[in-house]
């Protein structure tokens, strides 16, 4: 993204925050991105995002785990070495369940968590640039782009939904 | 209010607690140097730990010969401690996944720790099986993976095959889930960090910003993950049974055993929670965090999985009877009358008629009560594996080789020591993570904060429910706030407008590019508080007393009626006797409409806020 600046302002708590995105979203001013301690309810609609696709990817894996388990099992004891097993059929379907189910959670569970580390780029030894340190305490911020609105109008309009302070920063 | 604050709920925040409040008291336990009681605690879990690896290494130089099992008796206290482990194990994914589901919002205080321990449990279980097998350093045996002999397959169609899968997965999906959960408040810590702490944190956070879509998705992910979890947690211990359910075992082979050991674990892990948690909010000063409603509840899980435990102990011994299998009849018989009965009457009375007690509300409030019978929950289904293991073994269908067993010193040593790993792996996670979830606390702080639900000093609230002057307001407010939350459409109180500052002065500082504008200092309630003063004939020691007694906003105090805000003064602190509350429901409707002028207009006509 290289050097961005933008101009944010804190705001002490939710209730404030959504109304200034309301009142942000009726003077359409973009919002660059908003920043708080706690998922907050009612957020995502104001800014119009998206339902996230995570669990999808997470049914994709877990139909991944399911057929590595059960082909794998089925083909281990009919094909690759056939044994019978206290007078059981070769292709012992029921006695596959357990596995196949175990391997389903797994492969859905890993790769949903490797998915979403990924997505948001988190991970180990991820160095972000943070705007306060305050906003995983009790600071909720709304950060505008410096290119999208005048310092004094951001300002303002910050001043007039109440928030507590307004700072610029580089990102 | 944008969250619904329900009346007849217990506060699961007390203290009035701010949001920095919050960070303050959740993050201070890793920042602070560790306290006696801690050090002393860390020196035996090590000093038991040293004992524990030193009885394995033994077992492991000697071989299995060094404990006490012999041909009858295959299985003894290690697949005992094995099950038990696994047991409490259960708690953590429970508490987080199956609560998170049903939306019981008392488990954001207990979720991390108990998080924590079913991770320490499922490894100090996990031993046991690696080092009953005899030779551990080819343990790795069991997974299936193109190997140079055959390759040769382990046999997918065994119970203890499904065992080594369904631990694997439960220990892998519990700490993912576990550590999703701690990013965000790995950022808290970092963000508060200094020095070499800041990198060690800054690496632990993923670098975690707290964005609005990484919120979104953190949510998705957490819901799913409790939804595959939910039945894997019922899944690890319905096959742990079928180690014993599947074979031909008279009093192991009975279809009973999965529901009846999944309630077990459930049993025994919330007691093993109890016992920790009791003790962790004494010593990290967490009661207002970790409730005796938090207790209660807890206490509520182990009352209703006890009995089904109960239920089902009483089922195996009439089914035994009724079925006229003799085999069967002789394996129960053995048990309650055996050269074993001591264990199953240890059994009998801990887990089928102490945790009866739980019907008691005292008993189910009372620290000192829960903590012992936490303790005898934990001893009775440690009887309980060890009844179903052991006892059972020992009498088989051949008379001549029917035996006893008593553990040797080296088993001893060794479940000792998986105490000592259990409880330094805790000790450590305490002083190093949040032991409460601090954002999820937070995010629970408007619906679940003894300040916003008015039972902050339960001194001044006697009222009955249907009496009590706030009941009216909640029932206009939606109960259903989740479902309008995710579709948008909120409505708020006026008050948030009312108390934004708006002719604040900005104070531009040297650089010309920071602007710090002050706000009033009632803001950070701003949504929940109304600031009452605007009301003509209230200052700020009324205020204050009004505030105690529960009234926070305009739509509240409105609702009241005038002999209760008499009573309030009355009963308060300080002399109020000039002051006449008759005009204070009609003001404060109209402040509660947002109705500036008519109000002023009113005030303008009143005298001291009393009718002129």
């Amino acid at each position: 993204m290289g050097a961005q600046r933008l101009v944010y302002g804190l705001y002490n708590d939710e209730e404030i925050l959504l109304e200034a995105v309301k009142s942000a979203n009726d003077k359409h001013i973009e919002i660059y991105d908003v920043y708080t301690p706690f998922p907050v309810h009612g957020l995502d609609p104001l800014l119009g995002l998206a339902e996230s696709r995570l669990h999808i990817a997470g049914f994709v894996y877990g139909l991944l785990g399911t057929l590595t388990a059960f082909l794998g099992m089925s083909w281990i004891f009919t094909k690759d070495w056939p044994i019978i097993f206290g007078g059981k059929p070769y292709w012992a379907v029921p006695s596959f369940i357990p596995i196949t189910f175990e391997l389903t959670v797994l492969f859905a569970s890993i790769g949903m968590v490797v998915t979403f580390y990924i997505i948001n780029g988190l991970g180990p030894g991820v160095e972000n640039n943070y705007l306060d340190d305050r906003i995983t305490d009790d600071k909720f911020c709304i950060a505008f782009d410096s290119n999208d609105i005048s310092n004094s109008d951001a300002e303002s309009f910050f001043r007039s939904t109440g928030a507590s302070e307004v700072h610029e920063k580089d990102l | 209010m944008s969250s619904y604050v329900s009346p007849i709920r217990e506060p699961l925040i007390t203290g009035s607690k701010s949001y920095h409040d919050i960070t303050e008291d959740l993050v201070s336990p890793t920042e602070k140097v560790p306290s006696a009681s801690w050090v002393i605690g860390f020196v035996l879990a090590i000093s038991s730990l040293a004992v524990g690896l030193f009885c394995i290494a033994w077992t492991i130089w000697h071989g299995i010969g060094t404990w006490n099992l012999n041909r009858t008796i295959g299985w003894g206290w290690d697949i005992t401690n094995f099950v038990w482990w696994i047991g409490i194990g259960h708690a953590g994914t429970l508490i987080s996944a199956i609560l998170l589901l049903f939306r019981q919002k008392w488990r954001t205080g207990v979720n991390r720790a108990a998080e924590a321990m079913t991770i320490f449990a499922v490894i100090c279980a996990a031993l046991f099986p690696g080092i009953h097998v005899g030779r551990a350093w080819v343990v790795f045996y069991f997974f299936p993976y193109p190997n140079t002999r055959g390759p040769l397959w382990p046999n997918f169609n065994s119970p203890l095959l499904w065992d080594l899968f369904a631990i694997s997965t439960y220990f892998t999906v519990s700490l993912l889930f576990w550590y999703t959960g701690l990013v965000p408040d790995f950022a808290t810590v970092r963000d508060r960090a200094k020095g070499f702490r800041k990198k060690i944190y800054n690496f632990l956070s993923f670098g975690w910003t707290g964005a609005a879509k990484h919120w979104q998705r953190w949510e998705y992910l957490s819901l799913v993950l409790a939804g595959v979890a939910t039945p894997l947690v019922l899944s690890v211990h319905t096959i742990v049974s079928f180690d014993f359910a599947t074979s031909v075992i008279p009093g192991w082979h009975t279809t009973i055993f999965p529901p009846y050991f999944v309630a077990g674990a459930i049993f025994s892990g919330f007691a093993m929670v109890l016992t920790l948690m009791i003790v962790t909010r004494k010593i990290l000063n967490l009661q207002d965090y970790i409730t005796i409603a938090h207790i209660e509840s807890m206490n509520k899980v182990i009352l209703a999985t006890g009995t089904i435990v109960g239920v089902a102990y009483l089922t195996e011994l009439f089914i035994a009877w009724y079925s006229g299998y003799v085999y069967e009849q002789f394996a129960f018989f053995n048990r309650a009358l055996g050269p074993y009965w001591w264990s199953y009457f240890g059994m009998m009375a801990c887990n089928v008629i102490t945790p009866q007690f739980f019907w008691f509300r005292k008993i189910r409030r009372s620290i000192f009560w829960t903590f012992l019978l936490s303790i005898v929950v934990n001893i009775g289904m440690w009887f309980e594996r060890f009844v179903i293991i052991a006892t059972t073994l020992a009498r088989d269908y051949l008379p001549s080789s029917w035996s006893y067993y008593s553990p040797s010193w080296v088993e001893m040593g060794i479940y000792l020591g998986t105490f000592g790993l259990f409880f330094t792996f805790y000790l450590l996670f305490t002083r190093v993570a949040p032991v409460v979830a601090i954002a999820e606390v937070k995010s629970i702080l408007k619906s679940s904060g003894d300040q916003y639900s008015g039972k902050a000093e339960p001194g001044h609230h006697h009222a009955h429910v249907t009496e009590d002057p706030n009941f009216k307001s909640y029932l206009n407010k939606s109960s259903f706030d989740y479902a309008r939350d995710d579709k948008g459409n909120l409505s708020y109180s006026q008050s948030s407008q009312l108390s934004t500052p708006s002719s604040q002065g900005v104070s531009d500082e040297s650089s010309g590019m920071t602007t710090a504008t002050s706000v009033a200092s009632s803001s950070a309630n701003v949504t929940s508080t109304d600031d009452l003063k605007k009301i003509e004939g209230i200052g700020p020691k009324i205020a204050g007393a009004l505030n105690a007694a529960g009234i926070m906003t305009f739509v509240q105090l409105s609702q009241t009626s005038t002999e209760r805000l008499q009573e309030i003064l009355d009963t308060s602190e300080g002399n109020f006797k000039g002051n006449n509350p008759e005009s204070w429901a009609v003001q404060s409707e109209l402040a509660a409409k947002g109705n500036w002028d008519e109000l002023k207009d009113l005030q303008d006509r009143l005298d001291g806020g009393k009718f002129a």
